[in-house]
């Protein structure tokens, strides 16, 4: 990178960039004009009217309805008009395209952790590719976090607890900075890295090698594997059963739940009601699902919700019961796997040895270990 | 010249005897700790704010250093964070909240209004007992193995995972909390029912307008505040959960809380300031303050709309988006209160009779660094421009030119306005004038640079940038003006207490100006005023015109018949 001693402006690098520098620089032009309107009044009046100057001072006014409205109003016009420039493009940013890619990040204390929807993980960095509107969906392990990346003029922060979504379509090949811009304990300013933005064309071959690390399972199909593991396939079948709704195409739809609210089974609500059940029970059903709070890790959730996401459809690998099944881990990890993922049984293995929750508990997230070692 | 604007037999309200005020009526220690004379209060003030005053310049010097180096200069990361989060919170909670109602607020207002002291003196002395209570607290805290969560206190980060000492902190400035509430109602007290007689609401200086907002604000935000932190260290102590997700709780609650308080408070630090800049420019303008209405309204509408803005600090916390939109707008809207102000200050000095003293110079600084300041609020009351420069230096820019530029040098006018008033001796007013124009060169050095370094990306609270080197330039420059701001600072520090030594004396009206605090002596006697005084009409009874013919006659008399060779008669060529 060339270093410049002065650079005055950050990169334009994302589709929000031009729009967004277009009312920063009207703002700018603004701030100018009436610095120099006030700086120059008052430099003006502080000379002409020094004292012991000779100036008019005649008729000197005291009261002006018509002056005071001018400058009620014209900042009132101003300020409405930046406004309106300002909230449609926030309201651009806050909309993410349905086409939209999505990656999923984790935040914790002072790393960001990347997963592709194939499986492609990777650390403090982020591959996108060009001209592909990308949708991020961010959740905290620990505290919080805020994912920001000048060159696109984005941010927002990731929260524990709750799902959080940025999205860009990423416009310039190169590298550019990312930053945690919510201060989150002694190695704050090291929480960050790098968004490398490639050609599309780069970019898939970057992400079917496997980036970084190899990727052993889809999202999908790690959510499958969890989903049979911790057995939410037992009670959540391709049909409603007495004891368990079925999740088939259950993703964006609404659900009623039996005090008569409803929502939209989003993310967040697929999130909330694998750990909180009771949070939401869906009408006509019992309080019999266990809570998963604390017992899978946010990435296993994250696996879940896009699996879930996809059930019912030609995607996804059916779910396996392993209500007959007699003992754990070591015979399920060998009968669990579906035909089509036969090939990755072995491989998923060893990478992925975190899919049981019984294991998971014994080894918490970096960011939980911390956690406890710093509560009293 | 125009006739007093307020009549009062002034001979009479001379004591018979100069030599008896309220610094030297009694001499004791015990004489000052269990004062209940408001002035003396205001002085105990003054001494304790200068050392929180002091000890957050310091951190604010070692930031500047250590951001020299992309790498750091001398601190480790963990010392850096309690350094910063030490600067905030004794800057906001120890200096900036309290500095202009409990020092120039106390000691002026009930001379302003005619009143022998505050309603209730006794809570006054309180309410700084439990300033310093909660100061020593938090310095106990600091020395203790210091906080570092930054003077913001988010959740979980405070509550459950900072290993620091918050608790202590936290319940410092929770009793210090209180010291702002009881100074409020003290306040709003004295200015409804201990009015002199005349003394309309409508002939009130502006500085008592601005006092009586800052007073509601502090009513009505500093409880909200006191008790969300109060949750804070029950998070902490007993796992309450509140806040915490892995309890249970919600953490973006807390900073609805927080900032429920913490954004009027921005109000609290800066309506005190307005007011000054409005006696500044009406006084050494020698004209009434232009739209006298608007500007009293405009406080009141600032404290109102000031606690409907909260949200606009949230735009990429994950609150919904329409909540921002709404936030968005009513921030536009306090916008307009406070451009307001600025056009009716500088009208006024349209057609005046200026004086350039030192007070007028920062008053004249504050218009400049204060339109900046404002203006740069519409980048991030904006939703959209917000989402990009939120928590960077753009931001620390920004709430320092209102902060810094704002509050410290309306203060710092106040000061030299009054410093007379309250000891009875004069400044050397040229090395004043000289040290306004090096405190105003030295902000815009410091702060100017972080406009651009925010706008390039550079997040606050950031110990190490090894990674982005293109921010080292504006950071050097930054710290080179704070070396200059921080000169200018300690100078005062210098020449007014060299005032106290051999300055002159300064009789009980050295600037010529109007109000009931310049009808007594300087230094005022216990009592303020020997007569309560009638007020007949409003304060800012001056008459540019007429007094441009009599400042000559009364020059020229000044100038034959004493030895005041340099003092108000200096601009006089």
């Amino acid at each position: 990178m060339q270093f410049n001693n002065f650079p005055l402006s950050p990169p334009r690098a994302s589709n929000f960039a031009q729009e967004y520098d277009a009312i920063f620089y009207a703002l700018v032009a603004l701030t100018v004009f009436f610095t120099l309107v006030v700086g120059v009044a008052v430099i003006f009046f502080a000379v002409r009217y020094k004292k012991g100057t000779r100036a008019d001072r005649s008729r000197p006014m005291y009261e002006n309805l018509f002056l005071e409205l001018t400058w009620t109003i014209v900042p009132l016009v101003i300020g409405l008009v930046m406004f309106y420039f300002g909230t449609s493009l926030y309201v651009k940013m806050r909309t993410p395209p349905k086409n939209a890619t999505e990656i999923f990040v984790i935040g914790k204390q002072w790393m960001w952790h990347v997963q592709h929807g194939n499986g492609v993980r990777e650390n403090n960095t982020l591959h996108v590719p060009a001209g592909v509107p990308i949708k991020l969906t961010m959740i905290s392990q620990d505290v919080l976090h805020a994912f920001y990346i000048p060159a696109f003029r984005v941010q927002e922060h990731v929260v524990p607890g709750r799902y959080t979504q940025l999205w860009f379509t990423p416009t310039e090949i190169g590298e550019y900075h990312l930053f945690c811009n919510m201060y989150c304990g002694t190695q704050h300013s090291e929480m960050g890295g790098k968004v490398v933005v490639m050609s599309p064309k780069d970019f898939a071959s970057w992400l079917s090698e496997g980036g970084q690390s190899s990727a052993p399972l889809s999202m999908e199909q790690a959510g499958a594997k969890v989903y049979n593991k911790v057995g939410c396939a037992n009670c959540h079948g391709a049909e409603d059963t007495l004891r368990a709704p079925s999740l088939y195409g259950i993703y964006n739809k609404r659900r009623t739940f039996a005090d008569g609210t409803s929502l939209i089974a989003d993310e967040e609500y697929l999130r909330s009601s694998i750990l909180r059940p009771y949070d939401h029970i869906t009408s006509g059903y019992g309080q019999t699902m266990p809570v998963y709070e604390g017992q899978v890790t946010e990435e296993d959730v994250l696996n879940l919700v896009a699996y879930i996401k996809v059930l019912g459809t030609s995607t996804a690998p059916p779910p396996t019961s392993n209500i007959n099944r007699h003992s754990a881990s070591a015979v399920a990890s060998g009968t669990n796997e579906s035909t089509s993922l036969a090939t990755n049984a072995v491989q998923a293995n060893t990478d992925d040895p975190d899919a049981s929750p019984t294991r998971r508990t014994g080894s918490p997230a970096v960011g939980a270990v911390a956690a406890e070692g710093r509560n009293r | 010249m125009s006739s007093p604007a307020i009549t009062k037999g002034e001979l009479k309200n001379q004591p018979q005897n100069e030599e008896v005020n309220y610094l030297n009526v009694e001499h004791t220690i015990s004489s000052w700790l269990l004062t209940g004379d408001h002035k003396r209060i205001a002085m105990l003030y003054l001494v304790s704010a200068s050392f929180f005053f002091f000890l957050g310049s310091i951190a604010a010097g070692l930031i500047r250093f250590e951001l020299t180096s992309p790498a750091g200069v001398v601190l480790e990361s963990e010392t850096y964070n309690k350094i910063f989060s030490a600067h905030g919170i004794i800057m906001i909670f120890q200096f900036l909240v309290p500095a202009i109602p409990a020092i120039l607020g106390n000691f002026l207002l009930p001379l302003m209004i005619g009143a022998r002291d505050l309603a209730f003196p006794r809570l006054n002395l309180a309410s700084w007992y439990m300033f310093m209570v909660g100061g020593a607290l938090i310095l106990i805290g600091m020395i203790g193995g210091g906080v570092d969560t930054g003077w913001t206190f988010y959740t979980p980060y405070s509550s459950m995972y900072s290993n620091t000492q918050v608790t202590l902190v936290l319940v410092g400035i929770f009793i210090s909390g209180f010291s702002s509430i009881t100074t409020g109602i003290n306040f709003v007290a004295t200015i409804h029912k201990m009015r002199a007689p005349g003394m309309t609401w409508f002939r009130l200086p502006l500085f008592v307008w601005a006092m009586y907002s800052t007073s509601l604000l502090m009513i009505l935000g500093t409880p909200v505040v006191a008790i969300t932190l109060l949750l804070v260290v029950f998070e902490r102590l007993f796992r309450l959960p509140i806040f915490s997700p892995e309890l249970g709780g919600d953490p973006v609650l807390f900073q609805h809380l927080f900032w429920f308080y913490s954004h009027p408070a921005v109000y609290i630090m800066i309506l005190p300031a307005f007011g000054i800049i409005s006696e500044l420019i009406a006084n050494f303008s020698r004209k009434r303050i232009f739209g006298y209405h608007f500007v009293a309204f405009s406080s009141i509408a600032i404290a109102g709309l000031g606690f409907l803005v909260w949200g606009h600090h949230m735009f990429v916390s994950s609150q919904s988006m329409y909540e921002s939109i709404v936030f968005s707008l009513i921030s536009f809207l306090v916008a307009v209160p406070s451009a307001i102000k600025i056009f009716n200050w500088t009208t006024t000095m349209y057609k005046g009779n200026i004086r350039l003293q030192s007070p007028m110079i920062y008053a004249i600084g504050f218009l400049g660094i204060f339109t900046v300041g404002g203006l740069t609020g519409l980048f991030l009351g904006g939703t959209g421009t917000d989402v990009h420069l939120t928590a960077t230096y753009f931001v620390v820019a920004h709430f320092h030119y209102v902060m810094v530029g704002g509050t410290l040098l309306g203060f710092l006018g106040g000061l030299h306005y009054w410093w007379p008033k309250m000891t009875g001796r004069l400044y050397n007013d040229g090395i004043a004038k000289v040290n306004a124009v090096i405190v105003f060169i030295g902000f815009n050095l410091t702060f100017f640079p972080q406009f651009i370094l925010g706008w390039m990306g550079m997040p606050r609270r950031y110990h190490y940038y090894y990674f982005a080197p293109e921010f080292q330039a504006y950071h050097i420059m930054s710290t080179l003006g704070s070396s200059v701001l921080g000169f200018g600072l300690i100078l005062p520090a210098f020449y007014l207490t060299m005032s106290l030594i051999n300055g002159k004396k300064s009789g009980p009206n050295p600037w010529g100006a109007h109000g009931l605090e310049w009808e007594t002596a300087s230094p005022p006697p216990t009592s303020n005023f020997l007569e309560i005084p009638i007020v007949l009409d409003e304060v800012y009874d001056f008459d540019p015109v007429s007094e441009h013919e009599q400042d000559m006659k009364d020059l020229d008399k000044w100038e034959s018949t004493t030895d005041h060779q340099s003092f108000p008669t200096e601009d006089h060529h």
